[in-house]
C-alpha cells in the first residue's frame, strides 16, 4: 500500500447495501474475474464496463451495509478499486474490505466534495483526503497501526501466513 | 431518552464483560482493541470462500474443531450448479481438516436456529459466524457477530479474532405486549427508533420488565434484527429462561454474565410498549417502519406471503401462522411459501398437522432453508410485486428485482395478509 493514493472518483449514494452491490442470484460466484461483471448492477450499472484500476470509490453514509457477503469487496479488488471512502461504512464491509488490503477510509462529509470523474488524492498516514479539481478537502482519523500493518502486508491471509510461518520457525528451532 | 454522550456509570456493559473474558483482560473499555478467544465458529455456503484462504495462510489443521459447525441453508437442496460446487467444497474441506459437526442435506436448516436449537452459543461466548444475523445468537448473553470468510480462515486457523470493544446502547423495554403484538413488532417499533445506522459499530442491550418476560425464540427475533441497526451485536442477558432453554442442550460450559448496575451506556431508549399496535417495514428499508392499522388502511395488494427465515420460522412463529389460518383458504392470486427454519421444527410440524393446516389452505410449505428471504433460489418476485414477509430485509433487490415491494411483518400479519390478499392487521382476524 502507498501512502499517497490518487484516482479517478466515482461517487454512490448513502445506504448502498451489499444487495446492491452484488445482487444474491450471484452467491453462488466463486470466481472474482467473473463477479466482477456483476459489481453494482444495481447502484451504478455503467462501473464493470468502465471502472479502471487505481479508481476511488466515494460513498454517503452506511455504504456496505447489509449481509456479510465478502463478493462485494472481492469484486471490487478484481477490478482494481485503489481505495473506498465514505461518509461512514457498515461494520462487515469495512472489516472485509481490509482484510481484502483494499484501503478503506471512513471520512465523515467526504460525500459533498466530489463529483464523479474528479480526482482525488488520499494521504492514508497524514489523514486527508483531496478534490484535486476543486482544492477542497476533509482531514479523517488515519487507521490505527494494527489496520495500517494489515494493509502493509496486502491484506489478512499474508499477515496470518506470516505468523503461522513464524510459529513453525520457532516450533522447528531447538529450545 | 439519555442525551448522547452522557455518561451513566463507571461499571461495565455486558459487551465489555463478554469481551474482556474473551481478551483474558480484567476490564476493556469502548474503542479498546481487543484480541479475543473465539468458542465458537459457523459457516454456511459462504465458507466456501473460507478454504482458499485458510490454505493460501499456510494453515494445516482447525484451532478446535468441536468449536466450528458448518451449516448448510441458502441452497438446499442445491438447486443451482454454483451451489452444488458450493456444498461439495464445504463438504471435501470437512472431510480433509477434520470438522464433524456438519449440518447437512437432511439434517439442515438456517444456520443460526441450527446454534441456537442445538446450544452451540452459551452465555459469556464469543462467536462468529460467516453471516450478517449471527447476531440472533446474542440472545444467548453472549457477543455473537459476524464475518467475511477471509477473516473466518483466520479464526479457523488461530481461534482467535481483533475487535474494537463498541460502545453500548441500552434499549430498555417495559409494558405488555398486546394480542396480536409480538417480539416482531417490538423490534420494528426499536428499529424506527435507531434506524438502520443508529447502532453502527455498537452493541445494544436489550433489558427491561418485557425482555425478561420474552421466551428464548422471542429475543432470538429481537436480537437477529438488531443486524438492520447496523449493531456489531445485540444482546439480553442471561436468566433463568435461557438457563433452562440451554440446559440440556448447551455444548459447552457457560460463563454466564451481567452488565453492572453502574454500567456505562452511550445512550439509553426507553420504550413503553403498552398499547403500541403491530408495527410493518415499508419499502425499501428495514427502518421505514410504520404502524400496521395505518398501512392496512391503504388496502396495498400482496402478490406473495411468506412465512419464513431466521426471524420468524421457528415452531411457536409457525403455530401462530397456524392458528389463524386453519380452515381458512388464502386469497386468490396470493402465492404463499411457508418454510420452517430447520428440519426439528419441520418435523414438528409434521407431528401436529402444521404442513397441512398450510397447504389446505393453499399454502407452499417448503423443506427447511433461507428459501425466498434472499431473492438467490426460490419464492423469487416479479419487478411490479408485492411480499408480505416475516423476514428481516426489504432493501431494494433483496428478493429479486429492485422494483419489487417487500413489507416486514410479524407471522400473523404475513398470514392474515395472505388470507385477505392486502396487507392486514392481523388482530381484525383474531
Ligand atoms: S434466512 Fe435470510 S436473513 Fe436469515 S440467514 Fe438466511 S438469507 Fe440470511
Amino acid at each position: 500500500m502507498q501512502d499517497v493514493l490518487e484516482g479517478r472518483v466515482w461517487t454512490l449514494g448513502r445506504d448502498v447495501d451489499t444487495d446492491q452491490i452484488i445482487s444474491g442470484k450471484y452467491l453462488t460466484i466463486i470466481d472474482p474475474d467473473e463477479l466482477k461483471k456483476h459489481v453494482f448492477e444495481i447502484a451504478l450499472p455503467e462501473f464493470a464496463k468502465q471502472a479502471r484500476p487505481g479508481d476511488i470509490l466515494v460513498a454517503g453514509e452506511n455504504f456496505g451495509s447489509g449481509s456479510s457477503r465478502e463478493h462485494a469487496p472481492q469484486a471490487m479488488r478484481a477490478i482494481g478499486v485503489g481505495a473506498v471512502v465514505a461518509d461512514s461504512f457498515a461494520r462487515i464491509f469495512f472489516r472485509n474490505a481490509i482484510n481484502l488490503g483494499i484501503p478503506t477510509i471512513e471520512a465523515p462529509g467526504v460525500r459533498a466534495l466530489f463529483e464523479r470523474g474528479d480526482t482525488a488524492r488520499i494521504e492514508m498516514r497524514a489523514g486527508r483526503i483531496s478534490n484535486l479539481r476543486s482544492g477542497a478537502s476533509v482531514a479523517f482519523p488515519p487507521l490505527p497501526s494494527h489496520l495500517l500493518d494489515l494493509l502493509e502486508a496486502g491484506g489478512l491471509v499474508e499477515k496470518v501466513r506470516r505468523e503461522l510461518a513464524a510459529r513453525k520457525g520457532r516450533e522447528a528451532s531447538p529450545a | 431518552m439519555t442525551p448522547p454522550g452522557e455518561a451513566t456509570g463507571h461499571g461495565s456493559t455486558l459487551a465489555e464483560k463478554v469481551l474482556a473474558r474473551a481478551a483474558g483482560l480484567d476490564r476493556v473499555v469502548p474503542g479498546q482493541i481487543v484480541d479475543g478467544a473465539v468458542d465458537l465458529a459457523m459457516m454456511h455456503e459462504q465458507g466456501a470462500q473460507t478454504v482458499l484462504p485458510f490454505h493460501q495462510m499456510g494453515a494445516e489443521k482447525v484451532w478446535d474443531p468441536d468449536r466450528v459447525v458448518i451449516a448448510l441453508d441458502h441452497w438446499v437442496p442445491a438447486s443451482t450448479e454454483g451451489a452444488a460446487v458450493l456444498h461439495r467444497i464445504l463438504r471435501k474441506f470437512a472431510a480433509e481438516v477434520g470438522l464433524p459437526h456438519f449440518y447437512d442435506v437432511g439434517n439442515h436448516g438456517i444456520c443460526h436456529q441450527i446454534l441456537a436449537e442445538n446450544g452451540w452459543v452459551v452465555p459469556g461466548d464469543l462467536a462468529v459466524g460467516t453471516d450478517s444475523h449471527t447476531n440472533m445468537l446474542g440472545a444467548m448473553g453472549a457477543v455473537a457477530t459476524g464475518v467475511g470468510p477471509t477473516e473466518m480462515a483466520a479464526v479457523l486457523a488461530l481461534g482467535r479474532l481483533w475487535l474494537k470493544v463498541p460502545p453500548t446502547i441500552r434499549v430498555r423495554v417495559k409494558g405488555s405486549l398486546g394480542r396480536g403484538v409480538t417480539a416482531k413488532d417490538l423490534v420494528l417499533r426499536v428499529l424506527r427508533e435507531v434506524r438502520t445506522t443508529g447502532a453502527q459499530y455498537r452493541a445494544v442491550e436489550y433489558s427491561g420488565p418485557t425482555i425478561e418476560q420474552l421466551s428464548m425464540p422471542e429475543r432470538f427475533t429481537i436480537c437477529n434484527m438488531t443486524t438492520e441497526m447496523g449493531a456489531k451485536t445485540g444482546m439480553v442477558a442471561p436468566d433463568s429462561t435461557t438457563f433452562d432453554y440451554l440446559a440440556k442442550i448447551a455444548k459447552h460450559p457457560m460463563h454466564p454474565l451481567q452488565p453492572d448496575a453502574d454500567a456505562r451506556y452511550e445512550r439509553t431508549i426507553d420504550l413503553d410498549v403498552d398499547g403500541m399496535p403491530p408495527m410493518v417495514a415499508c419499502p425499501y428499508s428495514p427502518d421505514n417502519v410504520r404502524p400496521l392499522p395505518e398501512v392496512a388502511r391503504e388496502h396495498i395488494r400482496v402478490d406473495q406471503a411468506f412465512l419464513g427465515s431466521c426471524t420468524n420460522a421457528r415452531i411457536e412463529d409457525l403455530r401462530e401462522g397456524a392458528a389463524l389460518i386453519r380452515g381458512q383458504r388464502i386469497a386468490p392470486g396470493v402465492r404463499m411459501i411457508v418454510s420452517p427454519a430447520s428440519t426439528p421444527i419441520f418435523e414438528q410440524c409434521l407431528r401436529e398437522g402444521i404442513i397441512e393446516t398450510f397447504t389446505d389452505a393453499g399454502a407452499v410449505f417448503t423443506n427447511s432453508s433461507c428459501s425466498a428471504c434472499f431473492g438467490g433460489n426460490m419464492g423469487i418476485l416479479a419487478p411490479d410485486e408485492v411480499c408480505a414477509s416475516s423476514s428481516n430485509r426489504n432493501f431494494p433487490g433483496r428478493m429479486g428485482p429492485k422494483e419489487a415491494r417487500i413489507y416486514l411483518m410479524s407471522p400473523g400479519a404475513v398470514v392474515a395478509s395472505a388470507i385477505r390478499g392486502e396487507i392486514t392487521d392481523p388482530r381484525e382476524l383474531l
